[in-house]
Formats: C-alpha cells, sequence, structure tokens
C-alpha cells in the first residue's frame, strides 16, 4: 500500500520560510498588508487557505492548536483544518482556549480572556477594507500611501443619513497605530475593542487575495467613529445564553418556537467551560 | 432626517483656520495666485517645438513631431477677491490649465506660488502627493463642466459636501450636516431635499450642488471650468448670479473659464485670452471686449453678434 509522506506542516520549508518572511514585515508595519505567494492547499481557496497558511508555518513541535469557526470548535471549516494541521504535523489539539498557544479562527475571538503568548490566526476573505468604496487595487493602494480615507468615512456617514447609525455588523473597520485602515476579518463589533493595547499577536491571512496583515501586541487599535456617534458594540439588552447563563460573551439569537427568540454563547468552549465550572461547584456543595 | 438637523452657529469653532493656512495674511498687495511658464504637451516634443520661437503661435500642433502643445508658456497673477476670466475657442488650453492647477492633469514644465498657503515660496506643483491633497481639500474648490467629474451621484448631496469636509479631518456628523444645509441653503436648494442623490436633480441644481460642494471648507480660490454650459438660458442666469453673489459675499478669488463672452463680461474683473495654448493678450475686462488689441481677439468679439 503507497503511504503519502509530507513534510512537516505540509508545507516545503521554503515555502514556510517566505511566508514567515512576510509576517515578519507585517508585524513591523501594524495594519500594513503584505503580499505573499499564497500556496496551493488541499482546501479551497475561500475555506481559509489564509488563515491555515500562516498556521502552518508558525506551528512547531511543542504547540498547542485551537481552530474556530464562528466560535465554534466542531463546524465542519475547523474540524477539516484541525485534522489536516494533526495529521501532517501531529502535534496536539484542543478545544481549550486556556490550553491553546495557537488559535485559528474564523469570524470570531474567543471570549475567554487571552494570554500575552497566545496567537490568534484569522482567516480574512476580504483584506481590503476600502474595497467597498473603490474597485481598483491601484487606487487604494495609494490612499493607503497617503493616508486618504475619506471614502471610507463618507460611507459611514452616508449609513448614519440612511440608517441613523454607522449600520455596519461584521468586519468593522479599525485604525491601526493612527497610520493603516485595517479590515479585522468579519468579526462581529463584540471582538473589535480586544485587539486595542492587547497584548497577544493578531496575525491576518486571505488566501484567495494573497495578503498577510497583522496587529502586533500592545497596538492602538480604534474602530472608526465620529465625534457625535461613537462606536457601539452589540447590544443584546440583558439577554444571557440559555446554556451557561452568560451575559458577558457574545450571543446568537436563535429564532424559537413561538415568535420568540433565544440567546446562546457564540464561543462553545466558552460556554462549556462556565457549564463545567457551575456542574464541579454544584458537586462541591452537594 | 430630524435626528440630524443642527444649526451651524453651534459649530463656530470648528471652521477655525486649518493647521498650514495663514489666515493672517493681508494678500491685498500681493497676488494669491501667481502661475509663471506653464507648459503641457502630449507628444515627446522635438528641437523645433521645444526651442522658445519654433513654431508659430497660430498652431499648437508641431509640424514636425506632432505634438500638441496644451499649454505654452502661460503666465498670470490672479488677486485675492477677484474674478479672471479665461476665454478661448475649444482646444485653446483653457481647461486644461485649471484641470493643471487642481492637480488633475500633471504639467511638464512651470511653477504656481499659492500665497494662502504655509509654503508660499513652493512651487505647488513640486510637493508631494499628501501635500497636494491638503491644498486642494483646503485651499481649493473646482467646479467642472460636467458634474459627473465634481459629485459622485448616488451620494447624498450633503454626503457630497461632507466628503470635502471629511478629506479636511472634520470628523462630527452635526456640524457637517448644518454646514451642508447653511451651503445648500445658499445655492438655493431645499434643506429638504439634501439627503436626495444628485443623479436625482436637475443640470443646474447638480452645478449648485458642484458649488457648494467646491465651497465647503471656504476655500480662498475656485477654479470654474464652463460651469453654465450645457445648461439654458434662465438656469444660466441662475448660476451666474448665484456664482457673482458667493464672490461678493465670500471675497473668494475665482478663475472662471469660459468660451462665451456674455459670462466673461457679467462675472470677469480681468480676462485673459487664450489661444492654441497660449495667453495672447490679458487685461481689465472692459478694455479686452471693448478695445481689443490682439487680431484674435478682435475676431473673437467682433463674432460675438
Amino acid at each position: 500500500m503507497f503511504e503519502q509522506n509530507y513534510n512537516f506542516a505540509f508545507l516545503d520549508e521554503a515555502s514556510k520560510r517566505e511566508i514567515r518572511r512576510a509576517t515578519l514585515k507585517a508585524i513591523a508595519i501594524p495594519g500594513y498588508q503584505v503580499p505573499f505567494a499564497s500556496r496551493e492547499l488541499p482546501i479551497g481557496r475561500g475555506w481559509g487557505t489564509g488563515g491555515l497558511q500562516l498556521t502552518l508555518s508558525l506551528v512547531g513541535k511543542e504547540d498547542v492548536l485551537k481552530v474556530i469557526d464562528q466560535g465554534s470548535d466542531d463546524s465542519v471549516n475547523a474540524v477539516s483544518i484541525r485534522r489536516l494541521v494533526e495529521d501532517t504535523t501531529g502535534i496536539r489539539t484542543t478545544e481549550s482556549t486556556e490550553e491553546a498557544s495557537i488559535i485559528q479562527t474564523r469570524h470570531r475571538t474567543p471570549d475567554h480572556p487571552l494570554r500575552n503568548d497566545q496567537i490568534m490566526v484569522y482567516q480574512v476573505p476580504k483584506p481590503e477594507p476600502l474595497r467597498d468604496v473603490e474597485p481598483s487595487e491601484t487606487a487604494t493602494a495609494r490612499m493607503h500611501g497617503e493616508m486618504d480615507y475619506s471614502p471610507m468615512w463618507l460611507a459611514l456617514y452616508e449609513n448614519i443619513v440612511k440608517y441613523g447609525n454607522m449600520a455596519r455588523g461584521a468586519d468593522y473597520p479599525v485604525m491601526i497605530n493612527k497610520r493603516y485602515l485595517m479590515a479585522p476579518s468579519p468579526i462581529p463589533r463584540w471582538d473589535n475593542p480586544k485587539f486595542h493595547y492587547a497584548g497577544f499577536l493578531s496575525l491576518f491571512g486571505a488566501g484567495r487575495e494573497k495578503k498577510i496583515y497583522a496587529i502586533p501586541p500592545f497596538t492602538h487599535v480604534e474602530s472608526l467613529h465620529f465625534d457625535d456617534y461613537p462606536f457601539e458594540i452589540e447590544n443584546f439588552d440583558g439577554a444571557s445564553c440559555i446554556d451557561c447563563g452568560s451575559a458577558n460573551g457574545f450571543l446568537q439569537v436563535i429564532p424559537a418556537k413561538g415568535g420568540t427568540w433565544i440567546h446562546r454563547c457564540s464561543d462553545t468552549a466558552f460556554c462549556l467551560a462556565r457549564r463545567n465550572a457551575s456542574l464541579k461547584n454544584a458537586e462541591v456543595q452537594a | 432626517m430630524e435626528h440630524l438637523q443642527i444649526n451651524i452657529n453651534d459649530f463656530d469653532d470648528e471652521l477655525s483656520p486649518f493647521d498650514g493656512i495663514d489666515h493672517t495674511l493681508t494678500w491685498k498687495d500681493e497676488p494669491l495666485l501667481k502661475v509663471r511658464r506653464l507648459n503641457k504637451k502630449y507628444g515627446s516634443g522635438c528641437m523645433l517645438c521645444e526651442s522658445e520661437h519654433g513654431m508659430s503661435e497660430k498652431v499648437n500642433r508641431c509640424p514636425n513631431c506632432a505634438t500638441v502643445w496644451a499649454m505654452r508658456n502661460v503666465s498670470f497673477d490672479l488677486y485675492p477677491g477677484e474674478i479672471l476670466g479665461i476665454v478661448g475657442e475649444s482646444g485653446s488650453g483653457k481647461s486644461t490649465l485649471v484641470k493643471s492647477l487642481y492637480f488633475d492633469e500633471v504639467v511638464d514644465q512651470g511653477e504656481a506660488y499659492l500665497q494662502a498657503y504655509e509654503k508660499q515660496d513652493t512651487n505647488i506643483f513640486e510637493l508631494s502627493n499628501q501635500q497636494k491633497r491638503f491644498v486642494r481639500n483646503h485651499l481649493m474648490g473646482m467646479v467642472y463642466q460636467n458634474p459627473l467629474l465634481g459629485l459622485r451621484m448616488n451620494v447624498s448631496s450633503s454626503g457630497n459636501i461632507a466628503e470635502k469636509l471629511l478629506a479636511a479631518d472634520h470628523r462630527h456628523v452635526g456640524f457637517m450636516r448644518a454646514r451642508a444645509s447653511e451651503l445648500l441653503n445658499q445655492v438655493e436648494i431645499p434643506i429638504s431635499r439634501m439627503d436626495e442623490a444628485p443623479k436625482r436633480f436637475s443640470g443646474g441644481m447638480q452645478q449648485r450642488v458642484q458649488i457648494s460642494k467646491a465651497l465647503a471648507n471656504r476655500p480662498p480660490l475656485l477654479l470654474l471650468d464652463e460651469v453654465t454650459t450645457g445648461l439654458d438660458l434662465s438656469v444660466q442666469a441662475k448660476v451666474l448670479d448665484l456664482i457673482r453673489r458667493l464672490q461678493r459675499q465670500l471675497g473668494v478669488a475665482m478663475l472662471v473659464v469660459s468660451h462665451d463672452l456674455g459670462v466673461i463680461r457679467m462675472l470677469a474683473d480681468r480676462t485673459m485670452v487664450m489661444r492654441n495654448g497660449r495667453v495672447i493678450e490679458q487685461g481689465m475686462t472692459d478694455q479686452i471686449l471693448e478695445d481689443p488689441q490682439h487680431a484674435y481677439t478682435q475676431l473673437l468679439v467682433h463674432s460675438l453678434l
């Protein structure tokens, strides 16, 4: 029987080195999109290849990996990526946020506070925050170079005129280090403030668009806002998770029978940890 | 929207002098804009047309290398609060001149000095892109012949004005709405329509929105490129009245490009006649129109009626 053997972490060493160089440059220039030669992977473009290439270039034999998709450890996308890394590296994976040294994520930052030695890797579908207001890549490159972000501000102004607020849910643009406008990937607004002077390193990889960018630890990160229209995170009107009772995490709003709504933690590991802790407390008291 | 209606008087300090603009200057004796020997050519040029007297002033196309000289040694001064009319036939270089001053076109040679800019002694064509953007957004306003060039047709009228304010680092929605209301009121566009996109406006209204956008940051210099072309006579008269009134109220200097001598007669204090990319005559408007010296100007004036 023929057995396929791969290099450690699937990619060849030269490819990993090139990705690490791009990553170092991205860390050196916070918020700047560094082009890189996005490799072919055994998953389709748009399924997290940017994040996966970052993860594969970063992992060492001692690392512990956690992969989440919209906060869930058990989605098909998260499980497939986790298995690929397990099969090609043999490293340990986990569902616990605390245990992980590298967390690859799609569309969420864990609700459990992160340590300074942890690395967040975000999968990014659209790395260019100005793409909605400017279709030309040459023009957006010039706009970043000259820090000409008035079209983005105009889009927010138009939202206020039309809807009375800056009607953007996910992928709300942030200004990094008061210099570069950056798309934080489609995370909810809830997660934006977690970047501000965070101790952990955040890396963003867009495989299809071939860009890597980063927020180094302890960087000034500000969500765009007007003087009289402050940036606001999602408001759940005092609702709490139906499973763990938490009102401190980002909640999914799920339609229920009778036209009502239930709320459930988006971060499954956070929810599970809270439920386990309450069970443990109940056992101790019993 | 009701929640967004705010009075401009609440924001007296918002339009205080921006960084980089010296508002203390007394400009009366000094030109606001000095332009010297501007050249713009389309083509590589050759020994014949590059030399000072190589080409006849009757043509702008080099017979040897077919290079077209859109501007040839154009020099003039514009004083604060003055309206300088630029007149000439199609292809004479009028629009190229104002577009070059607004950095829409890149000039090949020449200098321009803007007294209102902190770096008065620096040729504005040699500024960095950021500095040019600063000059465009803070010190100049431009009204194009075609509103498509000057407006975002799918963005609200107030948004078009806000764009200019945002580019000048204003970040207060209430102030921007109040300023937009004030400007649209000045150009007689109903405030109830300030959140409508200009694509739903008539040509005259679009031109008026363009004028209000150009005035958003109270620039000392306004560039107007054939603003009344394509408008019917009654709308033309309204727009011209508006420009004249704004110039008297705000004291803004204007460079008015037109091939219509009626427009120039009505607006301009001084007039410059261009032909084949060259300035062939300039002087007080009355003098140019009543007593033209150059043969071409005589032809132009006499062909009026």
